[in-house]
């Protein structure tokens, strides 16, 4: 992939004070998403999936937070570091987010079409009446029935599904080129999840966004995104390709994640495979690898040195491990 | 196979309140006609998105939610029609172990307070013998005794899961109703906690109720699975079978709906269209014809007959006109 990233993130740390002391909750973690591309963000609780996706937004609550190091750049802007009255031009108009409870993303005392003709208004500069429009365009567009009569009712008189289609929606409204979507199918039943997962791919490949899914499910991945970082503990420990991430896993933790899934249709009830142990605290790190403590292909050098991404820039996976698979 | 637990066309409507008189408007039927058996020893898994009435059907078994119609029947005896007196008696045979680990353990105390309170309350053994009996059930479900003096907040949710199951052990009961267990948990440490319920199953010969929206997770640790739409059992089947040779079109859509770990899968998703009706007012006929792809005429009108469409010895049951 030789063309230009539409977002590049550098060495980023993102460190938060508590009671206990400094924690870096993102430590130095670079990647790059390109235009009309879907780059998954997984990983399970702590690992730093959801900080990485906040710094990008420029929503890392400060204090206690605070984006310690690196660079964020967007569309060739330094994102570090930008006043907040600036980025207000850019959250919501070029980045555009949605996140997993959409019932938290929503005002409940004003209507849906009130709320989105707002954004309208305020980002394109719409008239009442074309943002009233463009906002019915735009609920039928993310597959809600009836958008015309929709667009009146308040957020509690909607489904989950529905909601979140219309947090959707708000996300769309001001063509974004790049969404940061939270786990945004986890609240949701199944069923209602291939509706909405559905959506979101044709509406990305429709509206050439790039887009950044946050999750913690390895099914959604596979089946949404081209390439996916796997985090642990602050870190990244692969970065690949969808079909090398699942074919050819290489870094113990995604091998690991991946056994520890039980699977539809697999019949036998055997064991599942078991990652030991627990993640480690943030407050006490080990100076190694911070997956040793768990991993079958421990050696000395594995409790000595954290290991760094392999490879080139551009090759299709890379792995923090020095005994990788 | 003996029988340990017999539901029959067990009802759970709540009723709903409105007007200036606060006049009962309605029920919901969060619960409408379910039956099954449980055999000794052996796992049901009874899955449905949220609303479907499964943890309702859950805590109806238990007589923690009063059923309002049918018979829950364990170990041959009504417990519907149980006295108070004997109800105590009872809940000995059967736990709960609940979802979320955070709230489900008090945080004023300690482990071993947590676990002895089921011993204490129904005085079994000396103080000394209870505490023993504390000590071997850390272990059975794999923490250390050095733990015993802690609270609940000192741990991760997979270990306070683990502190969870080995109150709900302490009685050795026969019937353990697991509503969603390993939902709040990290996939690394779900499936510790999906092996210890499979082994604590197999050496103590406990039956287990497993509550939980995860298809995936439901087929690892069942012997049969259930699946519920808006309060009723639409299919029921052996794990293999239901998963193999799905049935009902819910069953179908619900199954095709699990995302897969497998890039290279060639999806063939059933995408439902519309949502769940409101369980206060059920569409006419069989629950799931306003969603279901392959409706009849007939549908909207009658409710469909459970069938068995199983093999002899391998019951299949299924609510469906197309199999009627």
């Amino acid at each position: 992939m030789s063309r230009q990233p539409l977002l590049e993130v550098r060495d980023l740390v993102v460190e938060f004070s508590t009671e206990n002391g400094k924690v870096r909750a993102v430590d130095r973690v670079s990647f790059e998403v390109f235009p009309n591309e879907t780059l998954g963000l997984v990983g399970e609780s702590g690992c730093g999936k959801t900080v990485t996706g906040l710094a990008i937004l420029g929503l890392i609550p400060s204090p206690p937070g605070r984006i310690a190091g690196g660079s964020i750049r967007f569309d060739g802007r330094e994102l570090v570091g930008l006043p907040e009255a600036e980025f207000r031009g850019i959250r919501g108009r070029d980045v555009a987010m949605i996140f997993q409870e959409p019932m938290t993303a929503l005002n409940p005392v004003f209507t849906v079409g009130n709320q989105m003709i707002d954004v309208l208004r305020r980002y394109k500069g719409l008239t009442k009446r074309q943002a009233r429009a463009a906002a019915v365009e735009l609920l039928a567009k993310v597959g809600i029935p009836a958008p015309d009569k929709r667009v009146d009712e308040y957020p509690h008189q909607l489904s989950g599904g529905m909601r979140q289609r219309v947090v959707i929606a708000m996300a769309l409204s001001c063509d974004p080129k790049l969404i940061v979507a939270d786990e945004p199918t986890t609240a949701l039943d199944v069923t209602t999840q291939a509706q909405v997962l559905e959506q979101i791919v044709k509406l990305q490949q429709e509206f050439h966004m790039a887009m950044i899914l946050v999750t913690h499910d390895l099914g959604v991945v596979a089946e949404t995104c081209h390439r996916a970082i796997v985090m642990y503990c602050g870190r990244i420990a692969e970065k690949a390709e969808i079909g090398p991430l699942f074919g050819q896993p290489r870094h113990p933790y995604t091998v690991g994640l991946l056994q520890s899934i039980p699977r539809v249709g697999h019949g036998e009830r055997e064991d599942l495979a078991v990652i030991p142990g627990m993640v480690p605290d943030l407050l006490h790190l080990p100076r190694g690898c911070r997956f040793a403590d768990r991993c079958s292909r421990r050696k000395a050098r594995c409790d000595e040195e954290l290991p760094e991404l392999d490879g080139r820039a551009d090759s299709p996976s890379r792995v923090a491990c020095f005994h990788p698979y | 196979m003996e029988t340990l637990l017999e539901v029959r066309n067990l009802e759970k409507h709540f009723p709903v309140r409105g007007g200036l008189l606060r006049r009962v408007v309605a029920h919901v039927k969060a619960v409408d006609g379910v039956s099954f058996t449980l055999g000794t020893g052996r796992t049901l898994g009874l899955v449905g998105e949220s609303g479907c009435g499964k943890s309702t059907l859950g805590r109806a078994i238990l007589q923690l939610q009063k059923p309002t119609g049918g018979q829950v029947i364990l170990e041959g005896e009504d417990l519907t029609a149980a006295s108070p007196e004997r109800m105590l008696e009872m809940r000995r045979e059967m736990q709960i172990i609940f979802q979320d680990p955070f709230a489900s353990l008090s945080p004023r105390r300690t482990v071993a307070q947590t676990i002895r309170e089921p011993l204490d309350v129904h005085r079994i053994g000396t103080p000394a013998e209870r505490n023993r009996k504390v000590e071997e059930l850390l272990q059975v479900v794999g923490m250390r005794t050095a733990v015993l003096d802690r609270y609940p907040h000192e741990f991760s949710g997979g270990q306070r899961q683990r502190i969870g199951i080995a109150r709900a052990l302490a009685l050795n009961p026969k019937l353990i109703v697991a509503d969603e267990p390993v939902s709040a948990l990290d996939v690394s440490v779900r499936a510790q906690v999906l092996n210890l319920i499979a082994r604590l199953q197999r050496e103590h010969g406990i039956a287990f109720l497993f509550i939980s929206h995860d298809l995936s997770v439901v087929e690892h640790v069942s012997d049969e699975v259930g699946v519920m739409y808006l309060g009723k059992m639409v299919e029921m089947a052996p794990a293999k079978e239901i998963y193999r040779d799905p049935r009902h079109p819910y069953t179908q859509a619900l199954l095709s709906a699990v995302p897969v770990p497998d890039p290279q899968r060639k999806s063939k998703r059933i995408v439902l269209t519309g949502d769940v009706p409101s369980p206060m007012n059920p569409p006419p006929g069989c629950p799931f014809h306003q969603r279901c792809p392959k409706a009849m005429d007939v549908c909207s009108r009658v409710v469909p007959p459970v069938v068995d469409v199983g093999g002899p010895g391998q019951p299949h049951r299924v609510a469906c006109h197309l199999h009627a």
